[in-house]
């Protein structure tokens, strides 16, 4: 059976003498390859998400995107079914799309398939709650200036809600890479992979503790980044957060 | 000129309909100040906010220099309201701009080049008094500045009028009067015509050629300011211009009778009314309150006098009435 904790395992100088070996071929080639399925795939989790969301939020009837009523409850509807169906599932279910998107269900870029379908409706919504954020009245003053419904959605309404669309990034990043670790299990690349296959196939228990550390890691480190740039963009502050004002005020500008 | 015919307004909810505007029509000529004042709820903002289509009127019609606003769609009621530009009571910057680009926004609109729009937007800047605040956020600019910095956004496309929903509400008295300044020195400066919401009676008094009451969504009342201030007639005119003796007024309404003298122009401030009325006709009067205000050049007053019966009522109405310049009137009760 397996057990993480087996103490002729974690506690053996010989297994991790392994498992550094196994680190220092393999870690560099998984963490490049983690990351870049993650940012692909929330890249395109975005190219779809954002309208979709912008449109959730601007498709009130009193909107400046009015929708039909039964277009918007179909496009909740489908979001939030999609939201639903818990991954694992949803990455056995996408596998014909991928043969058919990226003509093949194995492999790095197979997997940015099920990861993209997987998130885009959570960047909806996220997105569409940063739109409603926005003050209703800046659409409004938008309006008095003759602005189209365009030029509200990219002039105002965007810019706007920057810093709340970073943090949002950032969730979605996070999220991704989480399922990313799940997809190693049907063929995709990655630290989740090795994950899998060392520690749960080989019972090298170092090996999977090592990747879990270093998942962990990234995951803090796309959070803290995402704070960070989210605040260093929110013109809202009175005190600019980082950056060259910064250092300018403490140099007693 | 921009003509409101038998306008109307109701909102329907679940819970009933709820009329804010009565069968409104006013007229506002080129060029002037044109005021619209009346109590929180009256329906002021819902009004200018049917100027430009921003709220559809359920009734009535709206014309600006001749063309039926409500009738625009599209493009053409977009091309409208670019000529009618507003200001806010809460500014309505964008947060995540600096003042140059909040004020470069109505131009990037209208498909002004970047280069051309940043520097019409600096001139603005400067015009308002702010063109060293060009690159900073809203964020840090104090309430007045942010109000300049929206009025400079609103002049952006050379509008013609000038619709501005209680600019100075949310502004300390001395800084409300800066911006009532600079409103009132475009106005004469470009000729623009505006439209200035308020409920404070210092404001409309401070700037206005002419001015409408607004109550309970109808028009209560309507004309010049000098009229309108020193001789109003309605209730709720009244209400807005002796707020103060309306107060006093209704605690004392129980003994004697109440008067209310009001003076125009500097000669009746020369006579010592109370001490000919005291001396002359043997009326002991009371002052309940008494004010003073400058309304353009000219000085108004007005005082609240309680007398102790009928008798000395009437007299002393009859010995103020034959003094110039000095108006006098029982009231009862408030107002
Ligand atoms: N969209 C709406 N739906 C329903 N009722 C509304 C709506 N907008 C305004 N009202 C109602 O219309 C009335 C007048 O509102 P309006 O904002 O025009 O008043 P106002 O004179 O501008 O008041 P204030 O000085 O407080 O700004 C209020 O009773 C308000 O509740
Ligand atoms: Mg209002």
């Amino acid at each position: 059976m397996f057990n993480l904790l087996a103490p002729g395992n974690l506690f053996s100088a010989e297994a991790w003498a392994d498992a550094w070996e196994i680190v220092l071929s393999e870690f560099p080639a998984a963490i490049w390859d983690t990351l870049w399925v993650t940012f692909l795939s929330t890249l395109f989790a975005f190219v779809i998400g954002l309208p979709l969301g912008i449109l959730l939020a601007c498709g009130d009837r009193d909107g400046i995107i009015p929708l039909p009523r039964w277009l918007k409850a179909l496009l909740g509807f489908l979001i939030n079914i999609l939201r639903s169906v818990p991954f694992t599932i949803l990455m056995i279910v996408v596998l014909p799309l991928s043969r058919a998107i990226v003509g093949t269900t194995v492999g790095t870029t197979a997997s940015v398939v099920p990861l993209v379908v997987a998130a885009f409706p959570f960047v909806a919504r996220v997105v569409e709650s940063s739109v409603r954020e926005v003050n209703p009245n800046l659409v409004e003053a938008a309006e008095s200036m003759g602005a189209t419904p365009f030029q509200i959605v990219v002039k105002v309404l965007i810019p706007e809600s920057v810093p709340s669309l970073i943090s949002n990034v950032a969730l979605t990043l996070t999220n991704v890479l989480g399922y990313t670790a799940m997809s190693g299990a049907i063929g995709g690349d990655g630290l989740g992979r090795i994950a899998y296959n060392y520690g749960y196939i080989r019972y090298q228990s170092p090996v999977l503790l090592l990747s879990v550390l270093l998942l962990i890691l990234l995951v803090q480190v796309i959070q803290s980044l995402g704070s960070f740039l989210s605040a260093r963009f929110d013109r809202r502050l009175k005190r600019p957060v980082g950056g060259r004002r910064k250092k300018r005020a403490a140099a007693g500008e | 000129m921009i003509e409101i015919r038998n306008l109307s307004k109701t909102f329907s909810s679940e819970n009933g309909e709820t009329e804010v505007l009565k069968n409104i029509s006013l007229t506002v000529r080129d060029g002037e100040i044109y005021g619209i004042i009346g109590a929180s709820g009256a329906g002021k903002s819902t009004l200018v906010r049917c100027l430009n289509m921003l709220e559809r009127p359920t009734a009535g019609a709206v014309f600006i220099d001749g063309e039926d606003v409500g009738a625009l769609r599209g493009a053409a009621l977009r091309l409208a309201r670019k000529k009618a530009a507003m200001i806010f009571q809460d500014f309505n910057l964008l947060m995540q701009r600096t003042c140059l680009k909040n004020v470069c926004l109505p131009l990037e609109l209208s498909g002004v080049g970047r280069a051309e729009a940043k520097k019409r937007a600096a001139e603005l800047l400067d015009r308002v008094g702010l063109a060293d605040k060009a690159d900073a956020y809203p964020a840090r600019l104090s309430g007045g500045q942010r109000q300049r910095v929206a009025i400079a956004r609103a002049l952006a496309c050379d509008p013609k009028i000038l619709l501005c929903d209680e600019p100075t509400s949310a502004l300390d008295p001395q800084t409300a009067k800066a911006i009532l300044k600079l409103i009132r020195d475009i106005n004469r400066s470009t000729g623009i015509t505006v439209v200035m919401i308020t409920h404070q009676m210092s404001a409309a008094e401070e700037i206005c050629d002419r001015v409408a009451i607004l109550d309970g969504g109808a028009v209560a009342e309507e004309g010049s300011v000098d009229e309108v201030f020193s001789r109003p007639r309605s209730a709720a005119a009244k209400k807005l211009v002796f707020p103060e003796l309306s107060e006093s007024g209704g605690e004392s309404g129980t003994k004697g009778s109440l008067i209310r003298a009001v003076f125009h122009g500097a000669s009746a401030t020369d006579s010592p009314l109370i001490a000919t009325l005291a001396m002359e006709k043997h009326i002991a009067v009371s002052i309940l309150s008494a004010s003073v205000r400058n309304i353009g050049d000219k000085v108004y007053g007005n005082m609240l006098l309680s007398v102790p019966d009928r008798e000395s009522a009437e007299e002393t109405l009859r010995y103020l009435r034959s003094v110039p310049d000095v108006s006098a009137e029982e009231v009862t009760d408030n107002v």
